[in-house]
C-alpha cells in the first residue's frame, strides 16, 4: 500500500472541491481499499464522501425511483419501493457479494467498481487498463472469467457488477454533480467499452461525483427478475447473468428490457433479444428463439468458449422465469 | 460411578477462548519490540536475478533492512532428513544464490518498524531478472525415477479379461487455504532462537531451523499453542520461517512475518495436480482381475515430493494382478505437500470412479460390485486386517441414505430443471501412529496438567486429550488442563496423517495410567490411608478419588493422599511407541451423495450427503462430527470448485486469492450426516482409535462425481467438475 492522505467531506461543495484537487472519493471502501492494498490503485488523497446527504431512495413522478449514490446495497435491496417496482434490482443486489459487504458497499461505488480480471489485480502482470501500453495478459492467458462481448485487442475484462446489469436493462440514468452543474447521463453511455483506451472506464470527469441512479418509470404491470449463474451458490461474481423486465398486456409483450452480465466489458444490453420479444405472445418457443440472439457478435477466448452457449441458456431461462411458460 | 468423558459429546475446552478472541495464534503473540518483515517475491517463473535496487525502499522512514542473496549471510543448511523434507533432494535455500526456481519465490525481505512501512517498501524494491521460460505442465517427458509396484501379471490378465476398460482422469492442484495465514515471529537471544509459528509440528520446525542455522536443536524453541486450520500446510517449515529468523538475526530485533493470502499459494505447499490413467479387467459377473495405474504428479525442480497414492490401488479391492507406476514431473513450481487425505484421496477418486464406470458397464449396482471384490485379507501384504468393516459401512449407508430408492438408470430422475442423481464411493486411509510422549502432573489440589508438544490445528486435540486424561485419572474434565504446542514439551509426531489421537492419546493414557498407579501404590502402602493394605489391582479412580472397586465409600481424594504424604505433586512421563504389527491397518468409509444438476446451465448442487465411518473408537463424538462435516465440505470443494490455476507462460498462479480460488460457502453445503460404526481397534493402539481426520475426506469427491454421472449420464473425468464440462 502506498501512503495517502485522508479527509472526510462534510458537504457536497467540499467534496467537489477536494475532488477537483485530485482527491479520490471513497464511499464504502469495500473495493477501493482492496485495490490499494494490492497497489493496483495508488491514490495520493482519499476523500471520504460517506457523510454526504446522498442516502435517500425517492419515488419520481410517474413511477420511477431515484436511488442516492450512498444508499447501501443492503438498504437498496430491502427497500419496499425497490422491491415492489423493480424486483430485478433487489434480486441483483441480493445475489451480489456477501451480507457484510452489502452493508458497507454503496450503489455509487458498485457501478464504479473495477474489473475482477486477475491480471488487472496483480501488479506484476502486464495490463493495459492498469498501465496503458503494457499489454493484455488475459487475451492469451487464463480468461475463463473474461468478456465475450465488447472486448478489444487491448482489453477483455468484464464489468463485474450485478446491479449495473439491472440498471442497463431498465435504461437507468446516472445523476452527476460537478463543475458543469448536475448533468444526467444515460447508463448506456456512462460505462465505456475498452476500445483503444481500456484505462478509461466511465464518463466521470475529475471532481465529478455520482449523486444518484434514476430508474425510469415503465409501463405497468411490469414483471422483472435477475438470474445469476456461477460455480458456487453464493459469494461469487457471475459467469453469466440476465436481467429481464417484461410488460405483458392482453397476452402480448409490449415492453422488453433485457441485459446480460458476466459476458461483456460493460453490462450488455440485449437489444436484439428485446426486439424479438416485443409484440409477441409469451411461449417456450419464443424464449428460445429470442435467446438465440443473446450472444450475437460474441468473440470467445480460449477458456470462455462455453459462455456463448451458457449466455443464451441463461437468457432463455430468465425469460421463462419472468415471462412464464403458458 | 463417575460419568465417562471419553465417548461423551463434549464441547471444546478451548471454545470460549477461541470465540472470545483470546486464543493466541502465531501472529498474535505479544513479543516486545517486534518489527515487521514483508517478503518480496519473484515476478518471474524461472531464471536469474540480475540486480536488486533497494535504495528507494531503504530511504523510507522506518525501514531497517532489505535482505537478499546480495547481502544475506551464508546459512549452514545442514542436511535434515526429518521435518517432512522430501527424501533424496535438497530444499530451497533462501537468499543463497541468484536462481529463481518458481514464480513467487522469495527474493528479498524488507524489515521495518511498522507493518505499513514494510509493505510499502517491499513494493519499492526493484528486482531485475534474466527470465527463462518455465515449465509448469504435466505433459513433459522428463520425470523423476518412477516408483513401481506389481503383483501377478496385469498386462497378460488384461489381455484375457472379459471386460476391459481404460480411462484417464485429471485432478487439479488444490491449496490448503486455511483461515489463519502462515505466520512466524522470531526472536534471538544470543545463540538461542525462539519462534512462534503456525505449524503442525513444533519438533519438525525446531529441527529444520537448527539445521538451517547450524545450531544445536536445543537452542531452538518453537511455540505454537493454537493453529487456525492447516490441512497439511503446516507440516513443513517453509522458507518464510527461515526468513523471519534470518531477518531477526540480521536486525537484532524480534521479527514478525505474516504471509499475505496471495503468498500462501507459492509460499507453502499444495496437493499436486495429477494425470492418472487406469486400465481394468474384470469378469462379466463383476470379479476384478487386473488393474494398472499410470500416475503422474507435479513436483518441484529441486525436491521430489511423493505421497501415498499407491496403497489404495493395492488393497482396496481383491484382485490378483496389479501394476502401478508413479512418476513425478519436476517443474518450475514450488514443492507440493500433504493435504488432507494425501495420496489416498486422489487414488480413491480414480479407483472409485473406475468402479462406478465398471458397475455401469456391467449393469451391476455399485455397492454390489464392491461387495463382490471385498478382500478377506490385505491383497497387497496378505496380512489380516486389524479391523475392516466396509461391508457394514455399505449396509448402514445404503439403509440410512435410501439407496434402494435409486433408479439404476442414469438420467432417469428429474425435478423441474434439475436432474437428480445418487452416487457412492468407498474411502480409505492409513491408521498411522508415531512415537509420542506426554507428561502428566497431578498437584496437591487434585488438578492435573497434561503436556505434549503436539499441535491442535482445529480437530480438538486439547479437548480429546483432556477427555482421555480425565477418565484415566478419575477426574472431572474441569480438573484437567491440557497444554500443547511447545517444543520444550515431550515430543510427538507430526500433527497430521490422522495420527495424533492414536499416538499422543495413547501416550496420555499411558502417562495417566502410570500416575494413577503411583497414587494407588502410595495409598495402599500408607497406613493412614483408608486404602491401606488393599490390593492395588482393586483400587480404581473416579470423581477425583481413589477407592475400592465396587465400594466408593472406602477411599480418599487425591488431595488428602498428597497432603498427608507431603507431596506437592506426582509426575509421570507417558509414552507410546508403535511396534511392528502383523496386521494391515486402515480406516474406512462409505460416502453417499445426492446431487441436482441443472441440465441446461450445467450447475451441480449437492442435496445431501452421508458418511459412514469405520474409524475405530470415537473418543469425542461432537469433535468427530466436526471432522466429518469438514471432510465432506472439503470434498465438495475438491469435486466442484477447487482449482489452483497456473499461467503456463510465466508460472504465475492466476487465482491466488479467496475470491478467485473457490472453496464451498455455506450455501453450497446442504444437510450432511455422519455415522460411526461402534467399535474399536485394539491392534492399532491402546485406546483403540484408527484416526478420522483424513478418512472423512477420502471418497467424498468420487461419491459426488458418481452422483453427477448418475444424474446426467455424463462422465466427467476431471476435477473439479465445472459448468463447461456439463453443458
Ligand atoms: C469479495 C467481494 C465480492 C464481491 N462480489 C460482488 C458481486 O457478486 N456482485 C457485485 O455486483 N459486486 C460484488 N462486489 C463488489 C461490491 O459490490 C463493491 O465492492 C461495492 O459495491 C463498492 O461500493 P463501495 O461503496 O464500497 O465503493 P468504494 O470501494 O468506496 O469505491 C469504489 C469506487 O467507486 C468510486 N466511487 C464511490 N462512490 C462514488 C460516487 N458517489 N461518485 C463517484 N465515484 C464514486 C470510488 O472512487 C472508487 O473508485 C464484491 C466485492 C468483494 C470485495
Amino acid at each position: 500500500m502506498h501512503p495517502f492522505s485522508y479527509t472526510k467531506a462534510s458537504d457536497l461543495e467540499g467534496a467537489l472541491a477536494a475532488g477537483r484537487r485530485g482527491g479520490r472519493y471513497i464511499a464504502g471502501g469495500t473495493t477501493l481499499v482492496d485495490l490499494m492494498r494490492e497497489s493496483v490503485e495508488r491514490p495520493g488523497a482519499l476523500v471520504d464522501i460517506s457523510a454526504l446527504p446522498l442516502g435517500e431512495i425517492t419515488a419520481t413522478a410517474g413511477g420511477g425511483l431515484r436511488i442516492g449514490a450512498l444508499v447501501s446495497m443492503a438498504e437498496a435491496a430491502a427497500d419496499p419501493k425497490v422491491r415492489a417496482t423493480f424486483p430485478v434490482v433487489s434480486q441483483a443486489l441480493e445475489l451480489s457479494a456477501s451480507a457484510q459487504l452489502r452493508n458497507m458497499a454503496t450503489i455509487g461505488g458498485n457501478i464504479m467498481q473495477r474489473t475482477r480480471c486477475a491480471y488487472f489485480r496483480d501488479v506484476t502482470a502486464p495490463c493495459n487498463k492498469r498501465e496503458p501500453g503494457s499489454g493484455c495478459a488475459a487475451l492469451e492467458g487464463f480468461n475463463r472469467a473474461h468478456a465475450i462481448l465488447g472486448g478489444s485487442d487491448q482489453c477483455v475484462a468484464t464489468h463485474p457488477s450485478d446491479v449495473a446489469v439491472a440498471f442497463a436493462a431498465l435504461e437507468a440514468s446516472v445523476h452527476l454533480r460537478g463543475p458543469d452543474g448536475e448533468p444526467s447521463v444515460a447508463f448506456a453511455d456512462f460505462l465505456l467499452r475498452p476500445g483503444g483506451t481500456p484505462d478509461r472506464e466511465h464518463g466521470l470527469r475529475p471532481g465529478e461525483l455520482i449523486t444518484a441512479v434514476e430508474l425510469p418509470a415503465l409501463p405497468r404491470p411490469l414483471r422483472s427478475g435477475y438470474l445469476k449463474v456461477r460455480d458456487r451458490q453464493s459469494y461469487e461474481f457471475a459467469l453469466t447473468s440476465a436481467a429481464v423486465a417484461l410488460h405483458i398486456k392482453g397476452g402480448v409483450i409490449r415492453e422488453a428490457k433485457v441485459a446480460a452480465g458476466g459476458v461483456g466489458t460493460v453490462p450488455w444490453k440485449l437489444s436484439a433479444v428485446e426486439r424479438h420479444l416485443i409484440g409477441e405472445r409469451p411461449s417456450e418457443a419464443l424464449w428460445a428463439e429470442a435467446a438465440e440472439r443473446a450472444a450475437d457478435g460474441a468473440r470467445p477466448l480460449e477458456h470462455n468458449r462455453f459462455k456463448a452457449e451458457l449466455l443464451k441458456r441463461t437468457v432463455e431461462r430468465q425469460l421463462r422465469i419472468v415471462g412464464g411458460s403458458e | 460411578m463417575s460419568r465417562r468423558a471419553v465417548g461423551a459429546p463434549l464441547s471444546r475446552v478451548d471454545g470460549r477462548l477461541k470465540v472470545t478472541g483470546r486464543a493466541t495464534y502465531a501472529a498474535e503473540h505479544d513479543v516486545k519490540g517486534v518489527v515487521y518483515a514483508v517478503i518480496v517475491d519473484s515476478g518471474i517463473g524461472r531464471g536469474r536475478i540480475t540486480g536488486i535496487d533497494a535504495r528507494d525502499a531503504l530511504a523510507r522512514s522506518g525501514v531497517l533492512k532489505v535482505i537478499s542473496h546480495l547481502n544475506a549471510p551464508k546459512l549452514a543448511y545442514r542436511p535434515n532428513a526429518g521435518s517432512n523434507n522430501p527424501e533424496g533432494s535438497e530444499r530451497l535455500h533462501v537468499f543463497q544464490d541468484d536462481r529463481v526456481r518458481f514464480f513467487g519465490q522469495p527474493v528479498a525481505v524488507v524489515v521495518a518498524t511498522t507493518l505499513e512501512a514494510a509493505q510499502h517498501a517491499a513494493r519499492l524494491v526493484e528486482v531485475r531478472y534474466a527470465a527463462e521460460k518455465p515449465t509448469t505442465g504435466l505433459a513433459g517427458d522428463r520425470t523423476n525415477k518412477p516408483v513401481t509396484y506389481a503383483r501377478g501379471d496385469a498386462e497378460q490378465a488384461l489381455g484375457s479379461a472379459e471386460v476391459r476398460m481404460e480411462m484417464t482422469y485429471r485432478t487439479a492442484r488444490n491449496h490448503h487455504n486455511a483461515m489463519e495465514p502462515h505466520a512466524t515471529i522470531a526472536r534471538w537471544n544470543g545463540h538461542r532462537l525462539t519462534v512462534w509459528d503456525k505449524t503442525q509440528w513444533v519438533n519438525g520446525t525446531q529441527e529444520e531451523l537448527a539445521a538451517v542455522f547450524g545450531i544445536p536443536k536445543e537452542s531452538v524453541c518453537v511455540i505454537s499453542p493454537f493453529v487456525g486450520g492447516a490441512f497439511g500446510s503446516g507440516l513443513r517449515a517453509w522458507p518464510h520461517v527461515t526468513i523471519a529468523a534470518l531477518a531477526a538475526r540480521e536486525t537484532g530485533r524480534p521479527v514478525k512475518l505474516v504471509l499475505a493470502r496471495r503468498q500462501q499459494y507459492f509460499g507453502t505447499g499444495y496437493r499436486p495436480a495429477y494425470v492418472y490413467k487406469v486400465r481394468l479387467g474384470s469378469a462379466r459377473q463383476g470379479r476384478l482381475i487386473a488393474m494398472t495405474h499410470d500416475i503422474r504428479a507435479e513436483t518441484s525442480s529441486y525436491e521430489d515430493f511423493q505421497e501415498g497414492v499407491l496403497p489404495t490401488g493395492q488393497m482396496l479391492y481383491s484382485m490378483p494382478n496389479v501394476a502401478q507406476t508413479y512418476e513425478r514431473v519436476p517443474l518450475d513450481v514450488n514443492t507440493p505437500l500433504y493435504m488432507r487425505g494425501p495420496g489416498h484421496a486422489t487414488t480413491s477418486y480414480i479407483v472409485e470412479s473406475a468402479m462406478d464406470e465398471l458397475a455401469h458397464e456391467l449393469g451391476l449396482d455399485p455397492i454390489e460390485l464392491r461387495r463382490r471384490n471385498e478382500p478377506d485379507d490385505d491383497p497387497a501384504t496378505r496380512r489380516p486386517f486389524s479391523t475392516r468393516r466396509l461391508r457394514e459401512c455399505y449396509t448402514v449407508g445404503a439403509r440410512e441414505f435410501g439407496w434402494d430408492r435409486r433408479n439404476p438408470k442414469p438420467r432417469s430422475t428429474r425435478d423441474g430443471d434439475w436432474l437428480i442423481g445418487m452416487g457412492m464411493a468407498a474411502g480409505v486411509y492409513d491408521t498411522n501412529r508415531g512415537a509420542a510422549q506426554a507428561r502428566v502432573r497431578l498437584d496437591a489440589r487434585g488438578s492435573a496438567v497434561v503436556e505434549a508438544a503436539s499441535s491442535d490445528m482445529g480437530p480438538g486435540t486439547y479437548t480429546s486429550m483432556t477427555q482421555v486424561a480425565a477418565d484415566a485419572l478419575g477426574l472431572d474434565m474441569r480438573a484437567v488442563t491440557c497444554r500443547l504446542g511447545d517444543s520444550i514439551m515431550p515430543p510427538t509426531p507430526p500433527h497430521g496423517g490422522s495420527m495424533t489421537m492414536a499416538s499422543v492419546g495413547s501416550a496420555v493414557q499411558d502417562g495417566c495410567d502410570k500416575l494413577r498407579r503411583q497414587a494407588v501404590a502410595l495409598a495402599v502402602g500408607d497406613e493412614r490411608s483408608p486404602l491401606h493394605g488393599v490390593d492395588a489391582g482393586d483400587v480404581v479412580a473416579g470423581d477425583g478419588r481413589l477407592h475400592v472397586k465396587g465400594d466408593p465409600t472406602r477411599g480418599e481424594t487425591y488431595q488428602q493422599l498428597l497432603a498427608r504424604n507431603n507431596r506437592t505433586h506426582l509426575e509421570t512421563l507417558g509414552s507410546f511407541t508403535p511396534g511392528e504389527s502383523r496386521f494391515s491397518m486402515y480406516a474406512y468409509n462409505a460416502t453417499f451423495a445426492e446431487v441436482a444438476v441443472d441440465h441446461r446451465l450445467g450447475l451441480v448442487r449437492i442435496r445431501r450427503m452421508l458418511g459412514v465411518y469405520d474409524a475405530g473408537r470415537i473418543i469425542s463424538p461432537k469433535l468427530a462430527d466436526s471432522q466429518a462435516i469438514g471432510g465432506m465440505v472439503g470434498g465438495i470443494g475438491a469435486a466442484l470448485l477447487e482449482h489452483t490455476v497456473t499461467d503456463p507462460r510465466d508460472g504465475r498462479i492466476v487465482n491466488a486469492n479467496l475470491a478467485d480460488y473457490l472453496v464451498p460457502v455455506n450455501a453450497d453445503v446442504p444437510s450432511l450426516r455422519a455415522i460411526y460404526l461402534d467399535g474399536d481397534d485394539r491392534e492399532a493402539d491402546p485406546i483403540g482409535v484408527k484416526g478420522l481426520g483424513e478418512v472423512v475426506f477420502t471418497g467424498v469427491a468420487p461419491a459426488i462425481a458418481n452422483a453427477v454421472f448418475h444424474a446426467t449420464g455424463r462422465r466427467v473425468r476431471e476435477l473439479p467438475i465445472t459448468a463447461e464440462a456439463l453443458l
